[in-house]
């Protein structure tokens, strides 16, 4: 019943980066009168979704929107045609995480949005050296979905999901 | 009891027979019959016992258990002959191979050990070393649980009784060690109870026992340290703080580097405030065994060497306060210094002047961190640091002034640190603040700091600060209405209520406090109330609260209306303020009577009591002002609480009892609200001091529930029966409070609300259910389990007020759920989908939420429900119910999912 010891080592993981410049998280959003009122129907609108997206980042304690990565006028939103598009920018223009990041926004959002939206996750224009590669990736529903059938991944994508409160 | 020679004789055949497994049955039975009577043998007897039991040793395998336990047996008697327990060992470590026994045969062996360890100490330390190879030996591979705590203790007793290890000391670490970290889960419905903590308890105390094991452990904890599993770590860093603490400096010089790197980066990249604050009490007891060290002449001195690294390391990050390193930094630097006087010095010289440096140009982010090194020896810097901290309170920006106001705080408790002058200066400052500051943070700080200065330095405080107040407060009465803030003198009143718990202990101040202040409160309360102010008594309440002397004459102003005793003395004389007077500002001032009254030890005899509590009892019951009736209800219930046993009491709550019933009853009367008011503090006075005839008053509270105007008030009152009361009925007024009492309630009355809820018409269930919500809120989760059936029905009940009062109710049960729901697990969840599109689908999303945090083996099966259900929510009209639902849905999409849980 009690395992010996030998756990697995974490084996020299190291940060790409360590020390980013963290920005201040917006409060939280204030509920109106009209939210509480049952009778009144709120459009899903883009504070909604930016709320929705508050990921942590894969390499760091800290949250994408800490870290910048996800901004509120990065997210459009558009309810009545059922359209959602994010954009988002790597801490570094070299960040190998890129991809990653995308999938867990757009993993997050198939999560959590009804089915009727079509879902689009792009990088920030002119913010990683390669956009095109990692735009085409994320845009290709086949692929998306072949990603995640990989087991490693998901977890990778399934730890950023989780809400740390270890 | 038969002589055992008696034995033998019986038992010739079976233990002479040729086959092993009679031979077995008769060792059996032998050494059953000694584990009853062991007590009664002789020495000659043992001895006979033990040779053939040793010799039994040899015999064939199947023979083996019986004879073990005949040898525990023997372990215990007391006469034991000299030199047999040494050969019993050699016998045993010779000729049995204990793990290849059974879980109870090697558990029987670990007994005998402890047994003869507890009575033949010296002959044991006589094997030698060979004692411990024998152990290490026995226990090498062992895997239950039960027999590893057993293995640990022995272990245990070896290190801290002084057992010579010899040269096995590396093999006795090998075989314990390699448990370590413990991973360890029990089974469900483990009938054992052993706990992952105990096995973790029993193996760092063998562990962390002796520094001969320092040059073995450090690196295994080292190399621990960077594995991914939180508990691992956390398990590491406490172990590695409870075995610093026996260190030397000598043990750890050569792991130095390695130690701070791993605490370093626990701290720096913390996932977890546990790992964290556990990183953080390691490396401050790294620091105290590195200055406990005694130096000779010729070695380095290691505290320093280890503090240059820290410094190194951390201070560079302190002077970037833009970066997130600075608080881990400033964390680590804390830890250190607060481990040893000569660490503080080191520290606080190499750190303080960039600090204050700093401080000067960029004030918000650094001013925090000086208030955390607290521990450090200051007194050369403290001109600068008292001028920031004046500075700083000066600043218009609030959250510089909170951290301002600490860090004065920590200065302050710093002895002899700071010059009178000092203190003069900051009191100026405070009152200041408290006179003129308007935002309720800096206030709030403001007040705590004083407080805490007042306890430090009485007499400045004395002399400035409450005179100041005193004016400030008659200024603010006396000029009537113009410019009068409630909120400024409810803060006076609220540091004067800090100042005075700090300073009540000392005779001068109480003095003070008692001639001057109170009589002084009361009159401008009083005077207040004849101008027919409000919003002053609350103020009020909390400082005379604490003045327990002037109740006798708080007794007389209230009943004889004497007010020769209050300064400015220019009331009419007769006011009565008990009296059903026109104006309920003065009735209110009852409110003041119950402070002085009801925080008295329940030694201290209140003056003229019966008419006192008969006038409450009439204003209660009367008056129609809600404060002044809610209060004199209190004052009675205060008083009723104290009184002490007997028939004057018993008939006094009979006289109540009937009163309020007899208005309760009558359904036009004017006063019901008041009646049920009075009652239900009452019912609580007795529920706390288990009075017997509470049971009258709460009886009558369950039959309300079923009333058609005080059904809903009286599902509230349960709340109150169960709850703590801030002002009166609190341990802290010294009232009469019996433990358990929530518990004992609950006993003896959930049959009756669950009949009752039974019984009740469709209408009036929501009542029952929240009295139940109101109950199982406050108590233990065990106690709930007798009423999840009841809870698993409401749910069914059409009634949108039932359900979403049982669902208020589920949800705190959800959170650690009893294994009880677990089987009803499917009911449970059908009812809860069914309702996430109802009007309370709020509600129902939460509960499905919290499922989620269930054994995961137990919820598995439904995921691929739950989260086709949960779809539909996600595209609600509201957008509160999408947020609960995206929160809910996400956890269920986590469960049983890589990386998930």
């Amino acid at each position: 019943l009690v395992s010996s010891g030998g756990l697995k080592m974490s084996g020299g993981t190291r940060l790409e980066n360590a020390n980013p410049v963290i920005f201040q998280r917006s409060g939280e959003r204030l509920l109106t009168a009209s939210e509480e009122d049952e009778d009144v129907h709120d459009p899903i609108d883009d504070r909604e979704i930016f709320d929705i997206l508050s990921i942590n980042d894969p390499e760091h304690p800290l949250s994408l929107e800490e870290l910048n990565v996800v901004e509120q006028v990065r997210v459009k939103v558009n309810d009545a045609e059922s359209t959602v598009g994010v954009e988002f920018t790597p801490t570094i223009p070299h960040c190998s995480m890129a991809t990653l990041i995308g999938l867990s926004i757009k993993v997050k959002l198939l999560r959590s949005l009804p089915d009727r939206f079509k879902i689009d996750v792009h990088i920030t224009p002119g913010t990683h050296a390669s956009e095109e590669a990692v735009n085409k990736q994320l845009a290709d529903k086949e692929r998306v979905a072949a990603a995640l059938e990989n087991s490693s991944l998901l977890e990778v994508v399934n730890q950023c999901l989780s809400t740390r409160n270890i | 009891m038969f002589p055992s020679a008696f034995f033998f004789l019986d038992r010739r055949l079976s233990l002479t027979s040729s086959q092993p497994h009679t031979r077995a049955r008769g060792v059996q039975l032998l050494s059953e019959v000694l584990h009853e009577c062991y007590g009664n043998l002789t020495e000659r007897e043992v001895e006979v016992l033990i040779a053939f039991y040793e010799n039994r040793l040899k015999d064939h395998y199947i023979i083996t258990p019986p004879v073990l336990q005949g040898l525990r047996a023997l372990t215990k008697c007391t006469v034991l002959p000299p030199g047999s327990a040494v050969s019993m060992l050699r016998s045993l470590f010779q000729d049995v191979h204990v793990q290849s026994l059974m879980l109870t045969e090697r558990s029987c062996v670990y007994n005998m050990l402890i047994n003869l360890m507890e009575t033949r100490e010296a002959e044991l330390k006589g094997l030698g070393a060979d004692f411990v190879f024998g152990f290490v030996q026995s226990m090498d591979g062992e895997r239950d649980p039960r027999n590893l705590l057993l293995a640990f203790q022995i272990a245990k007793n070896i290190i801290h009784r002084g057992y010579d290890l010899g040269k096995f000391t590396e093999e006795l670490f090998e075989v314990t060690s390699c448990y370590f970290p413990i991973d360890f889960t029990p089974p469900a419905n483990d009938p054992h109870g052993i706990t992952k903590e105990e096995l973790i308890e029993a193996l760092r105390a063998v562990l962390s026992g002796t520094p001969k094991f320092a040059e073995f452990l450090l690196p295994l904890i080292i190399e621990k340290l960077d594995s991914d599993v939180q508990s691992a770590k956390l398990d590491s860093l406490q172990t590695l703080t409870a075995c610093l603490s026996q260190y030397e400096h000598k043990d750890v010089a050569e792991f130095l580097e390695g130690l701070w790197t791993s605490l370093r980066r626990e701290v720096f990249q913390t996932s977890s405030e546990r790992i964290e604050s556990a990183g953080l009490a390691a490396l401050t007891t790294l620091t105290s065994c590195l200055s406990r060290s005694v130096l000779n002449s010729d070695s380095e001195d290691s505290l320093s060497t280890f503090l240059d690294l820290v410094l190194k390391d951390c201070k560079h990050h302190l002077c970037e306060p833009d970066l997130k390193l600075v608080w881990p930094s400033a964390k680590l630097l804390q830890a250190a210094c607060s481990a040893s006087n000569r660490a503080s010095h080191i520290i606080t010289a190499a750190v303080m002047p960039s600090l204050i440096d700093q401080c000067t140009v960029i004030p918000p982010v650094c001013l925090s961190r000086p208030s955390t090194l607290e521990e450090s020896v200051f007194s050369a810097f403290r001109e600068s640091l008292c001028s920031m901290v004046f500075s700083a309170l000066s600043e218009t920006n609030s959250s510089l002034q909170i951290t301002a106001t600490s860090m004065l705080t920590s200065l302050a408790q710093q002895t002899g640190l700071l010059l009178d002058s000092d203190i003069e200066l900051a009191v100026d400052h405070l009152t200041r603040l408290l006179l003129t500051e308007e935002d309720d943070r800096v206030s709030l700080a403001v007040v705590e700091c004083a407080g805490a200065l007042a306890a430090l330095h009485p007499a400045a405080f004395i002399t400035k600060l409450i005179p100041r107040l005193k004016t400030e407060i008659n200024v603010v009465l006396c000029s009537g209405s113009v410019g009068f803030s409630v909120e400024e003198v409810v803060l006076a009143c609220r540091s004067l209520q800090r100042i005075a718990e700090q300073v009540q202990d000392t005779e001068e101040t109480g003095q003070c406090f008692h001639e001057v202040i109170i009589p002084r409160l009361l009159s401008l309360a009083l005077q207040a109330a004849l101008q027919g102010l409000s919003g002053f008594l609350s103020g009020c309440f909390h400082v005379v609260r604490l003045a327990g002397q002037t109740a006798s004459r708080a007794v007389s102003l209230f009943l004889d209306g004497d007010v020769s005793f209050l300064p400015d003395n220019s009331f009419p004389s007769h006011i009565q303020l008990l009296k059903q007077g026109d104006s309920w500002s003065q009735s209110q001032m009852v409110c003041l009577l119950m402070g002085c009254v009801c925080s008295l030890p329940r030694s201290v005899e209140v003056p003229q009591i019966d008419q006192l509590l008969s006038q409450l009892e009439e204003m209660s019951c009367t008056c129609s002002h809600p404060l002044s009736y809610t209060s004199a209800a209190k004052c009675f219930a205060g008083l009723v609480n104290k009184r002490s046993q007997g028939d004057s009491l018993d008939s006094l709550i009979q006289r109540t009892t009937k009163r309020v019933c007899s208005e309760l009853d009558s359904t036009s009367s004017p006063v019901r609200t008041q009646a049920f008011t009075l009652m239900i503090w009452v019912a609580k006075a007795l529920l706390l001091r288990y009075h017997p005839l509470s049971t009258a008053l709460t009886d009558k509270l369950f039959s309300l529930l079923g009333d058609a105007d005080l059904g809903a008030m009286a599902a509230d009152g349960f709340s109150l029966l169960m709850s703590d009361s801030a002002d009166v009925l609190n341990r802290g007024c010294h009232a009469d409070v019996r433990i358990m009492y929530r518990q004992r309630f609950f006993s003896e009355n959930s049959a009756k609300l669950v009949q009752g809820f039974n019984a009740a018409p469709q209408e009036k269930k929501p009542n029952y259910l929240k009295a139940l919500s109101n109950i199982v809120n406050k108590l233990p989760k065990q106690e709930t389990v007798l009423l999840l059936s009841l809870l698993l029905e409401a749910l069914l009940c059409p009634d949108q007020g039932v359900q979403l009062s049982t669902l208020s109710c589920l949800e705190p049960v959800l959170i650690n759920p009893p294994p009880a729901l677990i089987q009803q697990l499917e009911a449970l969840v059908s009812r809860l989908l069914a309702l996430i599109c109802s009007s309370v689908r709020i509600a129902s999303l939460r509960c499905i939420h919290a499922l989620s945090r269930f054994p995961e083996h137990e919820i598995l099966p439904f995921r691929a429900r739950v989260l086709r259900a949960l779809a539909r929510p996600l595209d609600d009209k509201k957008r509160l119910v999408r947020s609960e639902a995206v929160q809910a849905r996400g956890e269920w999409f986590l469960l049983g999912s890589p990386g998930g849980r």
